[in-house]
C-alpha cells in the first residue's frame, strides 16, 4: 500500500485552471506541512486520491500558496501574519476562490475564523468534513476492509475541535471503516493538546518533567487502539514521536483520516 | 423609633455606601483596558448567560463538586430572600413581618431551613476537599497564603451565617411554642426544630433563649452587611461577576485571535504604495500610557480581559487542564489571571493615592514571566474548562504580541520561523518552487 502512495499523482493547479477558463469545485490548500514533510505529505496524497475517486473537481495553488501566518500570529508577529495573510487574500480572491479544503486544522481555522476580516471571505472545510459529505453523498464508498474490527482512537486537534466545534465529522467518517471507534479518557472538548499548537512546533518546550505529545500517546496507547486516527499533520508527527518514545512503533501506527479512507477504499 | 433600629438603620447605609464605593472603584478599574464590542448578538448572549452563569452548565462537567456548587448558591441565593425580611424587621422593629402569607410563608421558611441545611453541609465539604482531601488545584504554586485564606475565610464566613440563622429559628421556634410575647406563630422550622431538640432549649428560661435569638439574628444580618463588603477584597466577587461576565463572553470560534487593525493597515501600505500609512495615535495627555503593540501592562488589555481577571474565582480548572501545565511547565492559566487582577489592584491603588496614573515601574512583565508565555499551545483547553467563560488565553497571546512585536524578544527558533517564513513563504526552509514536490 505505501508503495502506491508514494507514486506521483496529478495535481493540478489554479493557474492551470484558470489558462483553461475553468473553475474548479474546490481549491485544495496544502497547507505547509502537506507540501514540505515527508510524513504529512503522504496525508495530502492520499487526500489527492480521495478527490480524484470521488471525480472531484479540484486544484491547488502550488507555487502561488503561501504560509497562512498562523504560527507567526500565535507567536506574536503580527506584521507577520498580515504580510502572509493580505498575500494569500490577494491570490485567493484573484483566482475568485469560493471553496476552500485543507487537511490542516490551523490552516483551516486561519482562512476560516481571521481571514474575513482582511477580505478573504470563502466557504472553508476541514478534509474530514469535506471526506464526510463525499461518503455521504455516495460519491466514494469504503468497506473496511484491512481495518474492520480494529481499534481505533480518534486524537481530537485543538483547532478543529475545541476551536471549531467540530467533533463529529472525523467519526463519522472513522465509523465507516467498521472498526471500534475507542475513545480516550480526555476527548472532543476535554481532548488533551498534542503539545505542537500555538508555534510550539518550531520551538522546544518550556521546561518541564514531560513532554506534552508523551502525555497524549501514553493516553491513546492505553486505549489498546492499534490504530491511532489524528484529523492534522502536527498532531501526526507529535504522535508518531510519541508512539517512538515508547518504542511501540511495531504494535501502533498513527494515520490521518485521509489516509485511512484511500487505503480502505482502495483508492 | 428604638434605638436598635437607627442601630440597625446605620450599619445598614453604611454597608450599602461602602459597597458601593468599592463597586464603582472595580468598574473603573475595569474600565481602565481597551476598548471592545461585545454587545453583538444580544439574544444568544441572554441565552449563554441563562445557561452557563444561572444554569451553571460548566459547573457540573465536574459532577460532585458542580453539584455541591449549585446547593450551596442555590441556598445562598434564596435564602437572601429572607433578608428582604430582616431588613424590614430591623426597621421597624417588627417581628416575621411577611408571616401574614400564612401557608407560603411557613413553605418559605422551611424551604430556606433545608436550604440551610443543605448550605452548612456543603461549605463544610468544600473546606474538607480543600484542606483535609486537599485536592491538587487548591494546592499548586499560585495558592500562596493569601488565596488559601481567602478560600477558608469564605466558606468559614457561610458556615457561620447559616448556623445563626438555624440558630435564630431555633430559639424563635421554642419561643413561640412557649407563647412568648412578640414572638408570634409563624413558619415552619424543619431543620430549627430538630436543632432546638438537640440542645435542650426547652429547657431554657425565656430570656436567655431571646438572648440566643437576638444574638442570632444581629449576627445573621450583620454578617451578611460585612460578608456583602468582603466580596470586593475577595475572589468570592465571582458570585456578582460571573453574569456579566458570561454575557459578555468571546461569541467567536475559540482559536479565533482578535484583530489589530492598525498592524493591517500599516502592512497593506507597505505592499501597496499607493495606501497611505495609517496616522500614528495620538499620545494621550492624561498621563495614561501609550498605546502598545499588544499588551505591557492592563491598559494595553480589553476590558474584558480585565473583567475577566475580577470574576476569576480561583477554581483552577484551567490549570487542571492545561498541558502545559500538567506536564510541571511554570504555566497556571489561573496565575496568569490571579496576576492580572493583583497588577490591576496595583494600578487602581496608585490612581486612588494619587488622583491620576503615574508610572509606577512596573507592569504585567513584573507578575507573568516570559516563560510562563511561551510554554501556552493555545490549545484552549482553559477557556473550554472555566465555568465562567474567562479567556487567558487572550491574555498570553496579547503579552507575546507586546514580547516579540515592541521588545523583539521572542524565544530564538521563533525568531528563525519568522525569518524562514519571511524569506521563503514557509516555516521550513523550503522555497515556493518546492511547493509541488509532494506529487512527485
Amino acid at each position: 500500500m505505501d508503495g502506491v502512495m508514494n507514486d506521483p499523482i496529478k495535481v493540478p493547479t489554479m493557474a492551470e485552471f484558470a489558462a483553461s477558463g475553468e473553475v474548479p469545485e474546490v481549491l485544495f490548500w496544502v497547507g505547509c506541512m502537506g507540501s514540505f514533510d515527508d510524513r504529512a505529505r503522504k496525508i495530502s496524497k492520499a487526500f489527492v486520491r480521495i478527490l480524484s475517486a470521488a471525480k472531484v473537481k479540484f486544484a491547488v495553488l502550488g507555487q502561488e500558496e503561501s504560509c497562512t501566518g498562523d504560527p507567526a500570529r500565535r507567536a506574536g508577529n503580527e506584521f507577520l501574519f498580515n504580510m502572509q495573510a493580505l498575500q494569500n487574500v490577494t491570490v485567493l480572491n484573484g483566482y475568485g476562490i469560493k471553496r476552500i479544503v485543507t487537511a490542516c486544522p490551523h490552516c483551516f481555522n486561519t482562512i476560516k475564523n481571521e481571514y474575513p476580516a482582511l477580505g478573504g471571505e470563502y466557504e472553508v472545510m476541514h478534509h474530514s468534513q469535506f471526506i464526510n459529505t463525499l461518503l455521504k453523498e455516495g460519491r466514494i464508498t469504503v468497506d473496511g476492509g484491512s481495518f474492520a474490527g480494529k481499534r481505533i482512537t480518534f486524537h481530537d486537534p485543538c483547532y478543529l475541535g475545541r476551536g471549531n466545534g467540530e467533533y463529529e465529522a472525523p467519526r463519522e467518517v472513522l465509523l465507516k471503516l467498521d472498526a471500534a471507534l475507542v475513545e480516550m479518557k480526555r476527548s472532543k472538548a476535554n481532548g488533551l493538546c498534542c503539545g505542537a499548537g500555538g508555534a510550539q512546533m518550531w520551538k522546544e518546550a518550556e521546561p518541564g518533567n514531560k513532554e506534552v505529545n508523551v502525555e497524549r500517546t501514553e493516553e491513546a496507547i492505553a486505549t489498546d487502539a492499534t490504530i491511532i486516527a489524528a484529523g492534522c499533520p502536527f498532531c501526526n508527527t507529535m504522535l508518531n514521536d510519541g508512539v517512538k518514545h515508547f518504542n511501540k512503533e511495531g504494535s501502533v501506527v498513527v494515520k490521518d483520516i485521509a489516509e485511512l479512507i484511500a487505503e480502505a477504499g482502495d483508492l | 423609633m428604638s434605638i436598635a433600629s437607627i442601630v440597625f438603620l446605620l450599619a445598614f447605609v453604611a454597608a450599602a455606601w461602602w459597597f458601593t464605593w468599592n463597586v464603582k472603584r472595580i468598574r473603573r478599574n475595569i474600565l481602565l483596558g481597551r476598548e471592545e464590542d461585545r454587545t453583538d448578538r444580544p439574544s444568544e448572549r441572554w441565552a449563554l448567560m441563562t445557561k452557563v452563569a444561572l444554569g451553571q452548565s460548566k459547573m457540573v462537567v465536574k459532577p460532585i463538586a458542580g453539584m455541591l456548587h449549585i446547593v450551596v448558591y442555590a441556598g445562598f441565593v434564596i435564602i437572601n430572600i429572607e433578608v428582604l425580611e430582616i431588613v424590614i424587621d430591623g426597621i421597624f422593629g417588627t417581628h416575621r413581618v411577611l408571616s401574614f402569607m400564612g401557608g407560603f410563608y411557613n413553605f418559605l421558611i422551611g424551604s430556606f431551613e433545608i436550604l440551610a441545611v443543605l448550605t452548612w453541609l456543603g461549605c463544610a465539604i468544600f473546606l474538607a476537599r480543600r484542606f483535609v482531601l486537599r485536592i491538587k488545584r487548591f494546592w499548586m504554586r499560585e495558592m500562596t497564603a493569601w488565596p488559601r485564606t481567602d478560600a477558608a475565610l469564605i466558606l468559614a464566613f457561610e458556615i457561620l451565617l447559616m448556623s445563626a440563622f438555624l440558630l435564630m429559628n431555633a430559639a424563635d421556634h421554642t419561643l413561640q411554642g412557649m407563647g412568648v410575647e412578640h414572638y408570634v406563630m409563624a413558619g415552619s422550622f424543619p431543620a430549627s426544630a430538630y436543632i432546638a431538640q438537640l440542645f435542650h432549649f426547652s429547657d431554657l428560661a425565656p430570656a436567655t433563649l431571646i438572648g440566643i435569638e437576638r444574638f442570632s439574628w444581629w449576627f445573621h444580618i450583620i454578617g451578611i452587611l460585612g460578608f456583602l463588603n468582603y466580596l470586593p477584597y475577595s475572589k468570592h466577587f465571582h458570585i456578582l461577576l460571573a453574569f456579566p461576565n458570561v454575557w459578555y463572553s468571546k461569541l467567536a470560534p475559540k482559536t479565533e485571535m482578535s484583530d489589530m487593525p492598525r498592524v493591517t493597515a500599516e502592512v497593506k501600505s507597505m505592499l501597496d504604495p499607493s495606501i497611505p500609512p495609517p496616522t500614528p495615535p495620538v499620545e494621550p495627555t492624561n498621563g495614561m500610557p501609550p498605546e502598545h503593540f499588544g499588551a505591557k501592562d492592563v491598559f494595553d488589555l480589553t476590558w474584558k480581559a480585565l473583567m475577566d481577571a475580577y470574576t476569576c474565582t480561583e477554581c483552577g480548572r484551567c490549570t487542571s487542564v492545561c498541558p502545559a501545565n500538567i506536564t510541571g511547565k511554570l504555566l497556571s492559566p489561573r496565575k496568569v489571571m490571579m496576576d492580572t487582577r493583583d497588577r490591576l489592584e496595583e494600578v487602581g491603588k496608585v490612581i486612588d493615592a494619587k488622583g491620576k496614573w503615574e508610572d509606577d515601574g512596573k507592569s504585567l512583565f513584573s507578575r507573568i514571566t516570559e516563560e510562563e508565555l511561551w510554554a501556552c499551545t493555545t490549545c484552549n483547553a482553559c477557556t473550554q474548562a472555566c465555568p465562567v467563560n474567562i479567556d487567558p488565553v487572550e491574555i498570553i497571546l496579547d503579552m507575546r504580541r507586546f514580547l516579540v512585536m515592541e521588545e523583539s524578544k521572542a524565544r530564538p527558533a521563533l525568531n528563525a520561523m519568522f525569518t524562514t517564513i519571511e524569506n521563503n513563504g514557509a516555516a521550513w526552509a523550503f522555497g515556493p518552487d518546492q511547493r509541488m514536490k509532494w506529487t512527485e
